[in-house]
């Protein structure tokens, strides 16, 4: 790994701890959250910006990951420990199956098929109302969140622990793309055939990276719950499948450190329209009609094209 | 009253959501079939059909003539929205599948969102031209061989027979449009090869953004037809799309007659299943069946094999 590139994201992990003690209580609260769900766009980011495999669906991941955790946290009490581990094994689980029967189609067909079975992961949250609550959802108490003696719901180490998580997924990604599995992915998603005639076995390293960013998007969601102390059917909801998309085209898909700066600006973008508007989505539609129609690059990838080619 | 009868009152109600689901499934596959693009964005026109009808009909002071008068402005608005949609984004993306499924997806937001601005988030109905009450019989086998007799509750208003009457001529209209007149011929030419068509001195751009229009048109149709029987909300799109994806696909991409039938099985079983069982898990089923339809059948059910 070269030195620029360690500074760079290794830069950016120090930006965000410095920050830690200088912003105002309502940013350092907001970008937490950013953080975390900055950990499920790099997430989505390893099957749509490195695999090239557009997926409608990752709110199912998501979801799976929050409600693999949130529900025997709260109705068996095995600790948050073991619950965020369930939370990622639920996650990953998930994401075997759906690749194994969704990677059986390409483009299109994969895309509706990502949102259908998304789609039935949400109904059946709403089916299950019995323990879920469907939309109203489940509160996580404050003794619940407690992770190795840790109060998650004290702001302080909350911030520290969504850093610590986006950090990691950072780190992990990066060290993942540098790797001969990770370079097959973008040999694939350049161009599959190819890459089969080259003798890559194309369906596992899909299938994997299926399940790798499933299950990411799973830790970003199995943390959220725990950070943020609710467990709610809207978060499975199609907007939660759009949204990755949208941040990761935003901020440059096929790049580390883009998805991260795609939540960044979509967050604050929305925080300050939803002031104005309750029609708040229609930013998010209108960016997703301007990005595609003129920086289908985003932010990080236009960077990378002009100035920072070794941007990885 | 008896499982007969409500039978047979759940299959009336579910002949209609097939005949309107129909309609729009013709229009969303119309644009698969000839621009190869997968329009996210199709609840949306139908929405916007259904909220024009209100705008329209409250505007004309309500009444049969403003119901007319919807009828036929709705979907001619819609249809020039999603012709101009497509002149200005989709035609810039050169119809790539992917990115225009992204562009339609924000184009959804958009103007779904523009409705909640302006219309407002309340659900609001239109009333119906004509609405007679018509009661329906049913056979009893009583002594003395087969009796008829009207049971309670066992109706349909001339509404509804006006709406499945409605979509079948209208279908028949695309139909006959499409095997029968210039402009069809056209479009066909275009859906078998672009660039070919293209030589041969068809605008295929202005073919396009026109198949474009009149699949939204066809939405917004659907939308007017079902506004005095459900109201017109701006959430409305979502589940009429999924109903129409799952018909289409179930269908065949692409092919009317397919998507014809696949309305009338999904319609008629929807209502059929809704009544019974929880309308949550009847959507379950229709999702998970349209995945694995996909999964282990792109061509649909109905479909041909491609070669």
């Amino acid at each position: 790994m070269t030195a620029r590139v360690l500074a760079l994201h290794g830069g950016l992990i120090a930006v965000l701890l410095a920050l830690h003690f200088l912003l105002p209580a309502y940013h350092h609260g907001n970008l937490a959250r950013v953080m975390v769900l900055a950990c499920y766009a790099i997430g989505y980011n390893v099957l749509f910006g490195y695999t090239g495999l557009l997926s409608l669906g990752h709110a199912m991941f998501f979801a799976a990951g929050m409600y693999g955790m949130g529900l025997p946290l709260h109705f068996l009490g095995i600790g948050a420990e073991l619950a965020f581990l369930a939370g990622l094994l639920s996650a990953a689980a998930l994401a075997l199956v759906v690749g194994l029967l969704a990677l059986r189609t390409a483009g299109v067909a994969f895309m509706i098929v990502t949102l259908m079975f998304s789609e039935a992961v949400y109904l059946t949250i709403l089916l299950a109302g019995k323990w879920t609550r469907g939309d109203e959802g489940v509160v996580l108490e404050r003794a619940e969140r407690v992770f190795f003696g840790l109060d998650l719901s004290d702001p302080d180490i909350r911030y520290l622990a969504a850093l610590a998580l986006f950090a990691l997924c950072l780190f992990l990604t990066l060290w993942l793309v540098r790797q001969p599995a990770g370079r097959v992915l973008i040999a694939i998603r350049e161009n599959d055939e190819r890459a089969r005639l080259l003798g890559y076995d194309i369906f596992r390293h899909k299938l994997a990276a299926v399940v790798i960013s499933g299950t990411i998007s799973g830790a970003a969601g199995a943390a959220y719950g725990l950070l943020f102390g609710y467990v709610g059917a809207t978060f499975a909801e199609v907007q939660y499948s759009i949204f990755p998309l949208l941040w990761v085209l935003l901020g440059g898909a096929g790049t580390i450190i883009g998805p991260f700066f795609g939540v960044l600006f979509m967050f604050y973008l929305i925080d300050l329209s939803s002031g104005i508007t309750s029609a708040y989505m229609l930013i998010a539609g209108i960016a997703l009609v301007l990005l595609t129609l003129f920086a289908p690059q985003g932010l990080a990838g236009e960077l990378r094209r002009r100035r920072m080619r070794w941007l990885p | 009253m008896d499982f007969g009868p409500y039978l047979m009152l759940a299959s009336l109600e579910g002949a209609v959501t097939a005949a309107v689901l129909a309609l729009m499934a013709a229009g969303l596959s119309l644009v698969f079939g000839v621009m190869r693009v997968v329009n996210v964005a199709h609840g949306e026109f139908y929405m916007l059909g259904a909220v024009l009808a209100w705008v329209v009909a409250s505007m004309a002071g309500g009444g049969a003539a403003g119901f007319v008068l919807a009828l036929a402005v709705a979907p001619l608005v819609v249809g020039a929205v999603a012709a101009a949609a497509d002149v200005t984004v989709l035609k810039h993306l050169d119809y790539d599948p992917e990115r225009t499924i992204v562009a339609t997806i924000g184009l959804l937001y958009i103007l779904q969102q523009l409705t909640l601005m302006g219309y407002g988030p309340e659900a609001r109905p239109v009333e119906p031209p004509f609405n007679a009450r018509i009661a329906l019989p049913w056979v009893e086998w009583g002594q003395g061989g087969p009796q008829l007799y009207w049971p309670w509750g066992l109706s349909i208003t001339s509404y509804k027979l006006f709406v499945i009457g409605a979509a079948a001529a209208v279908l028949a209209g695309l139909w006959a449009l499409m095997t029968h007149t210039r402009i069809g011929l056209m479009m066909r030419a275009t859906q078998l090869d672009g660039e070919m068509a293209q030589a041969f001195g068809i605008p295929v751009e202005r073919v396009y953004a026109l198949v474009f229009g009149l699949g939204a048109a066809l939405a917004a149709l659907a939308g007017v037809l079902i506004v005095p029987i459900q109201q017109a909300h701006y959430l409305m799109g979502g589940d009429a799309l999924l109903l129409s994806f799952i018909v289409v696909i179930i269908g065949g991409l692409g092919s009317l007659a397919g998507t014809v039938i696949a309305a009338i099985l999904i319609g008629m079983s929807d209502g059929i299943i809704s009544v019974f069982f929880s309308p949550t898990l009847a959507k379950i089923i229709a999702t998970l069946l349209v995945a694995f339809v996909l999964v282990f059948r792109p061509e649909g059910l109905m479909g041909k094999r491609a070669r």
